[in-house]
């Protein structure tokens, strides 16, 4: 039943969405006619409400378990908590198209019913948008269709995997995805405004919340997927540099590149072309994050279902996509004239776009080098932390220094900044730097280069903010809220990772170990049932000797029943300077528990850190709703 | 005769150029240095060019009744049908991690026949094997 109903819509919304595009043309070829048919918003109001339409389907199939639809019966289970079958319908490739597709749907028509002043834009925009959104569907219906039927019908589904159990991994797809999938408006946009040789300054401002919404969810999304991997995978860290984590900083670095140099557009009209590449290529990266992901081509830690079918179709969309747009680009880019001064706020964005490509091409190297080499030389191999570690770091060094001072810089003018408030500044940072370093009896060189350069970004910008408030100087918050959030993260996370503790070691039930400062005391084992799993839970005292502290850990080991699967969860004690982790593990029942503890601290200082870097965004967005744009200087 | 334009202009592309150029260069270098090749025991038997304390993964089945507890270390041997390396390791084991099971470890080969792990690596999905061991399946 619900198989039918679904494949039904799919099929109504592609032939509303092949008619948006034939009317649209239409509508095109009147020259003499200024507006817009009424009918090309009715087929657009129609083409969303169907498309949530569907994914309510899907999402209503997956809470009564309809396991006639292959999908729902490869992960969902009756057992489940009614949260988990819900969020099970973008758990899996097929919903998450799905989820992919309504995203496209949805800004389309919000970008159209918006941007109404240039009719030739808006209906390119339109034209292309839609074309991608056709795209996406045949793959849906052809390759992934979540409404597939399956006979004969089971009693029972094959349910969930358990780490995908969890409530940040409910929201984690469904904020990436915001932050990938927007980024294709802009795609349209940026190929429309070729194509109608559009005013630049009105194409910056159309496209320029969009930019921000993506920028900030596909920032949230991160974070998110980040903060899961450190509770759930029990390994203790939040970002391994692993292929599939990777991926999806790709789109991020052009994103960000993007947000810096659209106000160089908006502001000066200069760098329309550059404009243009960035969205081009965000979106372009996006899609491909998704074929290196599902395609199995990587070698991950991570597994998502992989299926070469589904490889070869985003790979010749792919490569569709990529030659459309470099062809568009090359035919109709004008040539334009650039007047710039050195030491003009310009320079500064175009140096921070040069950090994010240089970002972006290391970490795409990093992701396809070891695919190149199979291919090549048949060696495996794995490009890991080291190679990021060493070619990445450095360049954070200067790359924060000019993240302080860029931005205090006047529009044009060539005028040199405040050597004063430079020179004070990091005085101060090397002195807090020394004051930690004496603190935490611990240094490198480099640690210090990075502890010394944030610190000097976290003053700049807090200066920046006293200024505003209090002597009225106008300055873009959004921009100190984020620029202050990526301080203090690299700070933090420099502090985190050079200064924690982890050590690994067995024991059995009663034993007490002693390492540097920790005495450690297993105290027993219970066992919980809870409705889809029951657990071992040990009981374990942490004594700090050094502060005499007692603090008591329980990290668990879960039995899931459908899937039937084991998983560690880690106890984790957060609190304002560290966190105490402790994950344990069994082999094959024996009665020795292998354990690892981990003190780490600031970690919840580097989630907020990072959070306030889109919550910078987020503001920006809401100002310029306001209708109150307020730039710096 | 150039004017003070052009210039400025050609002095900012060519910075540009040198610094790209540059990082292009120290990208590929730290590649080289920092590549962590994917081994199974057969391979490093074969392979000519060892060298001790060099980091690097190796893949293949968790042998059966190797896994033995001593101390604060978990021994195991890996093998792959035709040959076997013993590993060592201290911390906790990933859920996956049973005999007969596929496995990937990272860490430092002290010689043909004894790899120090760091870290024991399993892709969530179960039925997972290193690709080398199916092929030869």
């Amino acid at each position: 039943m619900l198989s039918i109903t679904g494949n039904v819509l799919i099929l109504t919304i592609l032939v509303i969405t092949c008619l948006i595009i034939y009317k649209s043309l239409a509508s095109l070829k009147n020259k003499k006619d200024v507006s817009i048919l009424p009918i090309i918003y009715q087929l657009n109001l129609l083409q969303t409400t169907l498309t949530i339409t569907t994914f309510f389907v899907l999402v209503a199939a997956f809470i009564v378990s309809d396991f006639s639809l292959i999908t729902v019966f490869q992960n969902s289970h009756t057992s489940k908590p009614l949260i988990y079958k819900i969020t099970g319908t973008w758990g899996n490739h097929e919903g998450s198209l799905l989820l992919w597709i309504n995203i496209m749907v949805i800004f389309s028509f919000l970008f159209f019913v918006i941007n109404r002043k240039n009719k030739n834009y808006q209906l390119y925009t339109l034209i292309i948008q839609n074309i991608l959104i056709i795209g996406f569907f045949l793959f849906l219906f052809l390759n992934s269709n979540p409404f597939n039927k399956i006979f004969p019908i089971p009693k029972n589904g094959l349910g969930l995997n358990p780490i995908l159990q969890d409530p940040a991994l409910a929201i984690h797809p469904p904020l990436l995805y915001i932050g990938f999938v927007g980024s294709s408006i802009f795609f349209s946009a940026a190929v429309a405004a070729l194509i109608t040789d559009i005013n630049s300054n009105y194409f910056a401002r159309s496209i320029k919340p969009w930019i921000f919404i993506s920028w900030i969810f596909q920032t949230l999304g991160i974070v998110v997927g980040s903060i899961w991997a450190y509770y759930e995978l029990g390994w203790g860290g939040f970002w391994f540099w692993d292929p599939v984590e990777n991926a999806s900083l790709l789109p991020w670095f052009a994103m960000t590149a993007l947000i810096h140099s659209i106000l160089v557009l908006e502001k000066k009209g200069n760098l329309i072309n550059w404009v243009i590449l960035l969205c081009l290529l965000t979106f372009i990266l996006s899609v491909t994050g998704t074929f290196l992901v599902r395609s199995g081509v990587l070698n991950s830690v991570h597994t998502f279902a992989n299926d070469p079918s589904r490889g070869i179709y985003i790979l010749s969309f792919l490569s569709l996509m990529i030659l459309f747009s470099i062809i568009i680009f090359f035919k109709k880019s004008k040539k334009e004239k650039y007047f710039f001064n050195i030491n003009s706020k310009e320079t500064f964005i175009l140096g921070n776009n040069w950090f994010m490509l240089f970002y972006l091409i290391t970490v795409f190297v990093g992701i396809v080098y070891p695919i190149f080499t199979e291919v090549v030389a048949d060696t495996k191999i794995s490009v890991g932390p080291p190679f990021y570690n060493s070619v990445i770091i450095p360049v954070v060094i200067p790359f924060l220094l000019a993240m302080a001072v860029g931005p205090n810089l006047k529009w044009n003018k060539n005028e040199f900044f405040n050597i004063k408030k430079f020179l004070t500044l990091f005085l101060l940072a090397i002195l807090v730097n020394i004051f930690l370093v004496m603190l935490f009896k611990s240094s490198s060189f480099i640690i210090n280069l990075i502890l010394i350069t944030s610190l000097f970004l976290i003053f700049y910008s807090l200066t920046d903010f006293y200024n505003s408030i209090y002597k009225k100087i106008k300055f873009d918050l959004g921009r100190i809220i984020s620029h202050l959030g990526f301080g203090l993260m690299i700070f933090f996370i420099a502090l985190n990772s050079n200064f924690s503790y982890e050590k690994n070691f067995n024991a059995k039930v009663g034993e007490i170990k002693e390492f540097n400062i920790y005495k450690i005391k297993f105290n027993g084992l219970g066992v919980k049932e809870k409705k889809n799993y029951h657990s071992i839970a040990g009981s374990f005292s942490i004594i700090n000797i050094k502060k005499n502290t007692l603090l008591n850990l329980d990290p668990e080991i879960r039995i899931y029943k459908n899937p039937e699967t084991i998983t560690y969860e880690a106890s984790i004690k957060s609190s304002a300077f560290q966190d105490y982790y402790l994950t344990m593990s069994n082999i094959s029942g024996s009665d020795v528990y292998n354990i690892k503890f981990q003190n780490k601290p600031f970690m919840l200082w580097i989630w907020i850190s990072a959070i306030m870097i889109s919550l910078g965004g987020f503001y920006n967005l809401l100002k310029k709703k306001n209708k109150k744009i307020i730039y710096e200087n | 005769m150039l004017t003070k334009k052009a210039k400025k202009r050609i002095i900012i592309l060519g910075t540009f150029f040198l610094f790209s150029l540059v990082s292009i260069f120290f990208i590929f270098k730290s590649l080289d240095k920092n590549l962590l090749y994917f081994k199974t025991p057969t391979d490093l038997l074969k392979s000519e060019s060892f060298v001790n304390g060099k980091e690097m993964r190796i893949g293949g089945l968790v042998k059966k009744d190797s896994i033995f507890i001593k101390g604060d270390e978990i021994n195991f041997v890996i093998t792959d049908l035709k040959n076997e390396i013993l590993i060592s390791y201290k911390g906790t084991v990933p859920s996956l991690f049973l005999e007969e099971k596929g496995v990937i470890v990272d860490g430092i080969l002290k010689d043909k026949k004894y790899f120090i792990a760091n870290r024991i690596l399993a892709k969530h999905d179960e039925n997972y094997m290193p690709p080398k061991i199916k092929e030869k399946n």
